[in-house]
C-alpha cells in the first residue's frame, strides 16, 4: 500500500502528468466473505427493466491517506449505456476514484453500488468477473507476450480451462480469429507477431484497449485511454470509444477536454477529491467555479 | 463491434493490407520453431541414452535429479516469477519420505517415490498459501523460514536418523520385476523419471494455464484487473512446482540410497536459484545445462584441492555480470528465437 500512497501524494503534488502515478502496485485485500458470492453475470441484466438506470454508483466516498483526504464524500451515478468523464486538475483523485471504484484501493468510507449491489468489500478479480473491466493510467500490457497473446490472454479467461496445466496451447488456437478481430478494431494488425513491449506508447494504449474489449465488459472503465498518443491515433481511438459504447457504460479519466466534449455524455469535474461540478459539456464549461479551477492551472489549453 | 472496424481505420489502411498477410502466417508460429526445438531435444536424448555407457552412471543420475529440480524450480522463477528461497524443504523432504517408505515400510520404488512427491504437493500447498500473499522479497523470506523449520524437523524427529540421515536405502524392484540395484536399469529409470517431470513441466508452461502465469508475471494487476484471481494461480504454480522438487529428491534418495540432512539445508535452496540463474532462468533447458555445470563441477573439483564454494560463486558472479540471462537464455537471445 505503501506505493501507492506515494504515487498518489505525487499525483497531488501536481508533477508533471507522464510521471504522476496512479496504478497500484500491490491491491490491497478486501474482506474475503463477498468472495463466495461471486457469480458470473451475463449481459442479460440489460434486458430486464431495471428499476433504475444507474450501473455504478458511488455514495459518500471518500479515501484518505495517513491524514490526507485524497477523495471526500464523492456521489457519483454513472448511468446505464452512457459514456461519463471524470475530469479535473492533477491531484483532483481522478485515478483515485477509479481505483476505489474497481477496488483496487479500499475506501476509508462509503460505498460502491453495482447494478444495484454492494460490491464495496470485494476483490478487484472479482469485480471484473461481475463484466466491470478497467485500464490503467501507466499502460498496462504483458510486455513479453505477442500482441495477439495479450488479447488471447483475455479471451480465453471465459472459457474456465486457464488452470488446465495440462491442455496445449494449440486448445486456444481457435481464438486467434476473434483475437485478429479485436485486433484489427484498434489498427495493429501489422504488430500483431511481435512482442507488447515492441510497440510505441500509443499503440500500447491501443492494445490495452482490445485486450479489454475481449471481455466483452458491461462497463469499462479508461483511465486517460488518449494519454500519450499522437494525433492520429487520438481521432481513431475515440471513434473506437464512441463505437464500442455502443453496447456498454463507459467511465472514462481524460485530459483531453476537446475530445471529452465530443463524446461525453455527462462530465463531473472534480477537485481536491471533491465534486465541483456535474453535467454535460455545455453546463460544466459555463460553471464559473470549473473555468477557475482550470486556469489556475492551465490544463485548458490541453485541446 | 469488429466487424465494423473498418470504418475507422482510414489512415493506417494502407499499411494494414501490406502486411496483413505476412503477419497471420507469422503468427500462427509453431514451424521452424518447433523443428529445432525437436532437433536439439533428440541431440539431449541421444545423449541422455549413450551416457552411462560413457560416464560413470550414479554421477549422470545425480545430474538428472538436480536438473528436474532446477526445473521445477524454474517454473516458479521463471514463469510465475516468484523466488522460493525454500525449495530444499520439498527436495529433502519427499527424499526423507521415499527412504522411509522403501526401507521401513518395504514399499516398491515406484510407490515411495510417489508418497514422497504426494508429501511434497501437501507441504507446497501449506507452504504456498501462506507465502503467496506476500511478494519480492518477503515472499523468499517467509519460503526460507518454512524450510528452515522442515530442517528442524528433519534434525529432530526420530525416523529421520538426525545427523546419520536415512542409510543403505534398498533401491527394491520396479513394479515388482525390475531390479533397480542394477545400475544401468536404475538409470534409465531415473531418466524416465526425469523425461515425464521435464514433460509436466514443458506441457504447463504451454497450456493455457502457463498462458496466465506468464501474464501474472509480466503484470500482476494488469491480470486482476482481466478478472483473474492471481493468488490461486500462484498457488498452483507453487504445488506444482513443489511436487515436481518433491520428485527429483525422492529418485535422488533412491539413486543414492540415502535420505540426509544435506538434502534439506538452506544450502541447497541457494544452489537451485544458482543451476537456474547458471542456465537461463525462463527458458525450458537452462535449468537442465546449469544443474548440469553445477554437478560436474562439484564433483570434479571435489578431486582437487580447490574451495569448491569459491570457484562456484566466483562463476556466478560471472554470470550475473556478463551473461545476465543466463547461458541458455543468451544463446536463445543470439540466435533469436522467435
Amino acid at each position: 500500500m505503501s506505493v501507492a500512497d506515494i504515487g498518489q501524494f505525487m499525483n497531488f503534488n501536481s508533477l508533471p502528468k507522464t510521471i504522476a502515478v496512479g496504478m497500484p502496485c500491490a491491491y490491497i485485500s478486501a474482506t474475503k466473505n463477498a468472495d463466495r458470492q461471486t457469480t458470473r453475470t451475463n449481459r442479460e441484466g440489460k434486458a430486464a427493466p431495471m428499476a433504475d438506470d444507474i450501473i455504478l454508483e458511488a455514495r459518500g466516498l471518500s479515501k484518505e491517506f495517513k491524514g490526507f483526504i485524497a477523495v471526500k464524500e464523492v456521489n457519483l451515478q454513472v448511468r446505464r449505456g452512457t459514456i461519463h468523464a471524470l475530469i479535473g486538475p492533477n491531484g483532483a483523485g481522478k485515478s483515485t476514484v477509479f481505483n476505489l471504484l474497481t477496488k483496487f484501493l479500499t475506501p476509508t468510507r462509503g460505498q460502491i453500488l453495482y447494478k444495484g449491489r454492494d460490491i464495496t468489500a470485494m476483490k478487484p478479480a472479482d469485480v471484473a468477473l461481475l463484466g466491470m473491466v478497467r485500464s490503467f493510467q501507466i499502460s498496462a500490457v504483458f510486455p513479453h507476450l505477442s500482441v495477439l497473446e495479450n488479447v488471447r490472454v483475455a479471451l480465453q479467461r471465459p472459457r474456465g480451462t486457464s488452470f488446465h496445466f495440462w491442455k496445449p496451447e494449440a486448445s486456444l488456437y481457435d481464438l486467434h480469429d476473434r483475437a485478429e478481430e479485436l485486433i484489427e478494431a484498434v489498427n495493429l494488425t501489422p504488430w500483431a507477431g511481435h512482442t507488447a513491449a515492441e510497440l510505441p506508447y500509443g499503440r500500447k494504449r491501443a492494445l490495452e484497449i482490445a485486450t479489454t474489449l475481449a471481455l466483452d465488459p458491461e462497463v469499462m472503465l479508461l483511465d486517460e485511454p488518449l494519454a500519450g498518443m499522437g494525433h492520429e491515433d487520438i481521432e481513431g481511438t475515440a471513434a473506437l470509444i464512441k463505437r464500442v459504447s455502443a453496447d456498454r457504460t463507459i467511465l472514462m479519466v481524460e485530459h483531453n477536454l476537446s475530445v471529452v466534449a465530443h463524446l461525453s455524455d455527462t462530465i463531473t469535474v472534480l477537485r481536491r477529491g471533491e465534486i465541483l461540478a456535474e453535467g454535460a459539456y455545455d453546463v460544466v464549461s459555463r460553471n464559473p467555479q470549473v473555468m477557475e479551477a482550470y486556469m489556475g492551472t492551465g490544463e485548458v489549453g490541453h485541446a | 463491434m469488429a466487424t465494423q472496424s473498418k470504418t475507422t481505420s482510414i489512415k493506417t489502411a494502407g499499411v494494414k493490407t501490406a502486411d496483413t498477410q505476412t503477419t497471420t502466417i507469422a503468427l500462427r508460429r509453431p514451424g521452424q520453431d518447433t523443428a529445432r526445438n525437436t532437433i536439439i531435444l533428440g541431440i539431449g536424448l541421444l545423449i541422455a541414452l549413450a551416457a552411462p555407457f560413457v560416464l560413470y552412471p550414479v554421477f549422470v543420475m545425480k545430474v538428472l535429479c538436480f536438473a528436474l529440480f532446477a526445473c521445477a524450480f524454474n517454473l516458479l522463477i521463471g514463469f510465475a516469477g516468484l523466488l522460493s528461497f525454500g525449495h530444499a524443504a520439498f527436495f529433502g523432504g519427499a527424499a526423507y519420505i521415499t527412504a522411509h517408505s522403501a526401507k521401513v515400510w518395504g514399499l516398491g520404488p515406484e510407490i515411495s517415490i510417489l508418497l514422497g512427491m504426494g508429501f511434497s504437493a501437501l507441504l507446497g500447498l501449506a507452504f504456498g498459501s501462506l507465502a503467496i500473499r506476500r511478494q519480492g522479497i518477503y515472499f523468499a523470506m517467509i519460503t526460507l523460514a518454512l524450510s528452515q523449520m522442515v530442517f528442524f524437523m528433519a534434525l529432530q524427529l526420530k525416523f529421520t536418523g538426525g545427523e546419520d540421515g536415512i542409510q543403505a536405502v534398498p533401491r527394491g524392484h520396479l513394479f515388482g520385476v525390475i531390479d533397480l540395484s542394477n545400475s544401468l536399469s536404475m538409470y534409465y529409470f531415473v531418466l524416465a523419471v526425469f523425461l515425464i517431470g521435464f514433460a509436466v513441466v514443458w506441457r504447463a508452461v504451454h497450456s493455457p494455464f502457463g498462458q496466465v502465469l506468464k501474464a501474472i508475471r509480466e503484470n500482476e494487476p494488469r491480470a486482476v484487473s482481466l478478472g483473474y484471481r492471481t493468488e490461486r494461480y500462484k498457488l498452483l504454480a507453487f504445488v506444482l512446482s513443489a511436487s515436481l522438487a518433491g520428485l527429483a529428491g525422492g529418485t535422488k534418495a533412491l539413486v543414492f540410497q540415502l535420505a540426509s540432512l544435506t538434502d534439506v539445508t538452506w544450502q541447497m535452496s541457494g544452489e537451485v536459484v544458482l543451476m537456474t540463474l547458471l542456465g537461463g532462468m525462463g527458458t525450458l533447458l537452462g535449468p537442465v545445462v546449469g544443474a548440469a555445470i553445477v554437478v560436474t563441477l562439484e564433483s570434479y573439483l571435489a578431486a582437487t584441492s580447490m574451495p569448491v564454494p569459491v570457484v562456484i560463486g566466483a562463476i556466478f558472479v560471472v554470470c550475473v555480470l556478463v551473461f545476465r540471462r543466463g547461458i541458455v537464455g543468451e544463446l536463445q537471445a543470439r540466435f533469436g528465437r522467435r
